[in-house]
């Protein structure tokens, strides 16, 4: 797993590529809260095009994320989903808990 | 059978083994992810609570054909079962928090029994088994 932040405008980027399971949230749970929680920036978008496969530590991690933001008045934004990081959203009934968008140009334009 | 230690970092190989398995038996994809998902679950569960994430303890998987006769039709699926030497950690008893809470954790029991016909658990001995079967589509008995 890797994950990666740019920054444009008012909005960090993080790139997630690799699978997120037990072994490796905790990384992406720290970089996340850590960006949102230092930076203030007005929107956090998560882009998980190449994450094939996200497990319930990693679905905590972005809940965790979601209630930062929340708590810091920004926007927390899923873009990229696969099919099985959608199934398991769906499956925790969490995915109109999220904000979500297709890709980075609809996320920036919402 | 695949043996593993109870590190994380054998999560990935795992998940690929079932996800390979459960494709060349014949499950559609979405219960191939289902089954994965369920596996990778119980595993981390395993490192977590049984083991309380140390690194280097023995866990194993045995994967069988499964059978079931239900209203005179006969079930063939895929039997799971994995052993562990941990703490006792009943999946039985255990609920998962309401998925209408939006907080984190406890989304991993709803994952395993959501995708899985049967949850059993058992403490043999100094022994944890997990048996988690999922069965196929129905076929009828020939006359």
């Amino acid at each position: 797993m890797q994950i990666s932040a740019r920054r444009h405008d008012k909005t960090t980027i993080f790139d997630v590529s690799g699978d997120i399971d037990f072994a490796n949230s905790p990384e992406v749970r720290q970089a996340v809260l850590c960006e949102i929680r230092e930076s203030r920036m007005a929107r956090v978008i998560v882009n998980l095009r190449q994450v094939r496969y996200i497990d319930s530590s990693g679905v905590a991690s972005l809940i965790e994320g979601l209630k930062a933001s929340r708590d810091l008045g920004s926007r927390f934004i899923l873009i990229g989903l696969s099919t099985s990081a959608r199934e398991v959203l769906q499956l925790s009934r969490l995915i109109k808990v999220f904000e979500i968008y297709d890709n980075e140009e609809q996320a920036l334009a919402a | 059978m695949l043996a593993v230690y109870s590190n994380p970092r054998w999560l990935s190989v795992v998940r690929a083994a079932v996800e390979r398995l459960t494709e060349t038996l014949g499950f559609p994809a979405m219960q191939c992810r289902s089954i994965t998902r369920a596996v990778d679950e119980a595993l981390t569960n395993i490192v977590r609570h049984c083991y309380g994430n140390r690194l280097d303890q023995p866990i194993a998987l045995y994967f069988r054909s499964a059978k079931r006769c239900q209203q005179g039709e006969i079930e063939s699926g895929l039997e799971i079962l994995l052993c562990d030497r941990g703490r006792a950690f009943n999946l039985n008893t255990l609920l998962g928090r309401p998925l209408e809470q939006i907080r984190p954790g406890g989304l991993g029991l709803h994952w395993i029994r959501q995708a899985m016909d049967t949850v059993e658990f058992t403490r043999k001995g100094l022994t944890n088994q997990l048996r988690l079967v999922k069965y196929f589509a129905r076929t009828s008995i020939a006359p």
